[in-house]
């Protein structure tokens, strides 16, 4: 598909140096190198035109420029929904007609307030320098992890709605190994990441071995699993296994200090956990495009008949695919309970689970895209605590703004049609021609 | 060359097609193992104390005596009648025949009513109401099935609809703001239909005509719902509750006569127009799905949307307006939260049921009235559940709770085998 996609542009007569073709394939699959994943196949739309044109017009159409956009019109349009429920704006909007300037202002007012705070919980504020993007980064560590697992099975094609369980299950299992276990600093964090890992993954592999197995499809076993694993960590919070000793409420003790991420920077909660995120980014990129496993997986997703008849082992690939899906969250579970948390409650996972689909599909299912998504919905979560208690707008605002992003990205046609980025059409009909006559072709070859 | 090929290949693999044909082995095991899982639990370990099964209310028009039942014995039967059934699947299976349709769902409620039996036998106070025991299921079912409709439109004209969750808790929250600012909660019904239509309409545009991947637009979709309704109900009702959060009950509309009825009075006659509602949709959808022109058209173009194209079938449209219908329906189950089962509305009140109510949809084979069973039966485990609580029972109520997505899970990978689709089910439909 890449070199159909090159060669085709090599034919175009006005296309311009090759360094900006390369900056192009690197826009469209950052670091994916050979081929766009499954989840921007959709958010491309069919929409091939972008890539001509000038090199100012390349970059405004660019899938990063797109995604800042997409950001901007969502906080905006959060903005809208926070002043529509203020009570100053609803105020001038009764005389709006006499002094329009008032309502205007009132409107600006209620969304800059919020914004504000929300930055000032999330990145910078007077009172304490950036303590609070270390809160932010604290955040962002499972996300990011969770998020990679999900990433990881939309490249083989497989919708992982399931991270919320395995975190569930990894946090369980590790913390369980952290407050039951007495061991030397070191080996106790190093298991406790094994078995919570090793959970992760198996709750990820049932998934990927009633697909491959059974056909059964893999959204509803992972949603199904969910709540399996909630209702499990529930009951056990429930015994005295996990209680703390003389206590009735479902909440574990507290981990050992040394089953626990050393605290990077004093003063606050970042912990070793984030540096192992990162460790992780870069691992699954490496994955993708570096190792044999990774390619298969990529075949699979990007057409699993090709693949079968290229000898990939379908049955195989997507039972590893979704226990390295599972591992991954599962390193979010353990950032958890041994970082963040440090006991083990019925709401460890939060929505981390549910916040890391938007997360994945946010960085376009690439590692690094996926890494820098994490960053920006932890500062979003982070920063919601300190709006909510300033400025007394329901954190929820945060849910509506990051599925906004995500509709926004995933439908880039949608983004130009607002900021009127449409290439010329009169231009574009011809060269876009072949390129779908081949992908008609395919189609029908199937 | 091919002539000369396929010949040889005809007569030595004469034997393959029959094998092919063969059914799958996979009712008769799972059958046998619960039979056994019956005989061992609710048989042989079953419990010594005899269950009560009222079927009436004192005080009831017509008054029917209680069933009472022998927990270990009464297992020991109700096991061997399982291991009966298990026993035919297997000899259809040896002669080659698939099993009916209705012996796995016989079995289901044979083996449901044993573990029934099982569970109050073995509880503090062995004694429950059958009456509302079933009639609690069907009102806990009411969401379900209509979520499940909604799941049946879409799929079946291939768009997958994950939104049902979203559908459910848009259509929830706008029936009690609506029904609270008009003081009616008929019209905030109807406005519940256009809040589930309009979320479907948001699905409808970015799968069909921006081609967004269908699941992603909603998995978002619940997430963008659940902020807003969120949102609106920490700014909007909360602080005025009784302005916009306190929308009434839709009236209990009993039928003379049939609702005293016992059991099946209650639940097919003394319902409010939700529940009505309810059992029209099941069979006008059915009807319309399977027995009208546009029933048809739609099914075709699930399956082989090229083929519906050449036809002259508007491929893209039909599936919009199917979508929104589906939306539409789904809004009225989940104005059933707010309406209906309590009187206002709370954050995240459907609490996961679009999630069942697809499950529904895929246990009951993408069909109307599979879906309205699959989604009685998931209402059963919700209100058992809560039962159990009250009657003390030595199983933990966490297992209770985690068996409808157990069950589901055995369901989509045992029971139900290869689960099939409609063909074109989440494939976006490009024309040329």
């Amino acid at each position: 598909m890449a070199s159909k996609d090159k060669s085709s542009k090599d034919k175009n007569p006005d296309e311009s140096t090759s360094e900006v073709q390369a900056a192009d394939v690197v826009l469209d699959t950052a670091g994916g190198m050979l081929e766009p994943s499954l989840v921007p196949v959709s958010s491309q739309s069919g929409d091939t035109g972008h890539r001509q044109g000038s090199l100012l017009r390349r970059i405004v159409m660019g899938n990063g420029f797109v995604s800042v956009l997409a950001v901007i019109v969502a906080l905006f349009l959060g903005g809208l929904l926070i002043a529509s429920t203020d009570g100053d704006v609803a105020e001038t909007s009764s005389y709006l007609f006499a002094r329009p300037t008032d309502f205007l202002l009132a409107t600006w007012e209620a969304m800059t307030e919020s914004y504000v705070a929300l930055f000032q919980g999330s990145v910078f504020n007077p009172r304490q320098g950036f303590q609070p993007l270390l809160e932010t980064l604290t955040v962002a560590t499972p996300l990011i992890c969770a998020g990679l697992g999900v990433a990881l099975a939309f490249r083989a094609g497989l919708f992982n709605i399931g991270a919320q369980g395995q975190i569930i299950i990894s946090a369980t299992l590790a913390a369980y190994v952290g407050f039951t276990w007495h061991l030397p600093f070191g080996l106790h964090l190093l298991l406790v990441i094994v078995m919570g890992v090793l959970g992760g993954a198996a709750w990820g592999a049932i998934v990927g071995i009633l697909k491959a197995r059974t056909g059964a499809h893999e959204v509803i076993v992972t949603i199904m699993l969910n709540y399996v694993a909630l209702f499990l960590l529930d009951f056990l919070l429930n015994t005295a296994a996990f209680r703390r000793p003389g206590d009735n409420s479902p909440i574990s003790p507290r981990l050992d200090e040394t089953a626990t991420y050393p605290v990077l920077i004093p003063g606050s909660r970042l912990h070793l956990g984030f540096l192992v995120a990162v460790l992780l980014t870069y691992g699954v990129w490496w994955m993708l495009n570096r190792s044999t496993i990774g390619f298969e997986f990529r075949a699979v997703g990007a057409n699993l008949v090709a693949a079968r008849t290229a000898g990939v082992k379908v049955p195989r690939a997507t039972i590893l695919v979704m226990a390295f899906a599972g591992a991954l969250a599962a390193f979010g579970g353990v950032a958890q309970v041994a970082g963040t948390e440090k006991v083990l409650t019925g709401g460890v996972a939060a929505q981390i689970g549910f916040d890391a689909i938007t997360v994945a599909l946010l960085g376009r299912s690439t590692p690094w895209g996926t890494f820098f998504a994490g960053l920006l919905f932890g500062a979003f979560r982070a920063g919601a605590v300190q709006m909510q208690i300033q400025t007394g707008t329901p954190i929820d605002i945060v849910l509506v703004v990051q599925s906004l992003i995500v509709l926004f990205i995933a439908a880039p046609p949608l983004i130009r049609s607002i900021f009127r980025l449409e290439p010329k059409k009169k231009s574009k009909t011809p060269k876009v021609a072949p390129q779908a006559a081949v992908a008609n072709a395919t189609g029908g070859a199937k | 060359m091919s002539a000369t090929s396929t010949a040889p290949k005809a007569g030595a693999g004469a034997p393959a097609p029959t094998a092919a044909l063969r059914p799958s082995l996979k009712v008769p095991i799972s059958l046998s193992v619960l039979s056994l899982v019956a005989l061992v639990f609710f048989g042989l370990l079953g419990p010594g104390k005899t269950a009560e099964m009222k079927i009436s209310d004192p005080g009831d028009a017509v008054e029917v005596p209680a069933l009472m039942i022998p927990g270990q014995v009464g297992g020991m039967v109700l096991a061997i009648l399982l291991f009966a059934m298990a026993a035919y699947a297997i000899y259809l299976w040896t002669r080659g025949e698939r099993s009916p349709k209705w012996l796995p769902i016989v079995f289901a409620v044979v083996f449901v009513f044993a573990l029934l039996v099982w569970i109050v036998a073995g509880a503090r106070q062995p004694s429950i109401s059958l009456a509302g025991l079933v009639a609690g299921s069907v009102t806990l079912a009411v969401p379900l099935v209509f979520g499940s409709l909604s799941g049946v439109l879409c799929e079946r004209v291939g768009v997958v609809n994950i939104a049902i969750e979203g559908q459910l808790l848009g259509g929830a929250f706008t029936a009690a703001l609506v029904a609270t600012v008009t003081g009616s909660p008929y019209v905030g019904l109807i406005a519940a239909a256009a809040a589930g239509a309009a979320v479907s309409m948001v699905l409808a545009v970015f799968s069909i005509k921006y081609l967004v991947n269908q699941i992603i637009v909603g998995v978002v979709l619940n997430v963008l719902v659940s902020g807003l309704t969120g949102f609106l109900f920490g700014t909007v009702m909360v602080p005025n509750k009784a302005q916009f959060n306190t929308p009434g009950r839709l009236d209990i509309l009993p039928i003379p006569f049939l609702s005293d009825i016992p059991i099946i009075g209650p639940i097919l006659f003394e319902q409010s127009i939700a529940g009505y509602l309810m059992y029209v949709a099941v069979a006008v959808v059915w009807f319309g799905l399977f027995k009208t022109r546009w029933g048809l058209r739609v099914r075709a173009v699930g399956e082989h949307p090229q083929a519906a194209d050449t036809l002259g079938i508007n491929v893209n449209a039909t599936r919009f307006w199917n979508v929104t219908l589906g939306g539409a329906i789904a809004g009225i189950g989940g104005a059933v939260f707010t309406l209906v089962t309590i009187d206002s509305f709370t954050k995240e009140i459907s609490g996961g049921r679009g999630f069942i109510a697809l499950a529904a949809l895929i246990f009951g084979r993408w069909n109307p009235i599979g879906a309205f069973l699959a989604s009685l039966l998931f209402g059963f485990a919700y209100n058992l559940q809560s039962i159990l609580g009250i009657i003390g029972t030595p199983v933990p109520s966490q297992f209770m709770a985690m068996l409808p997505y157990l069950v589901t899970i055995f369901a989509v990978a045992g029971l139900v085998g290869r689960s099939r689709p409609p063909a074109a089910s989440g494939i976006p439909y490009v024309k040329g």
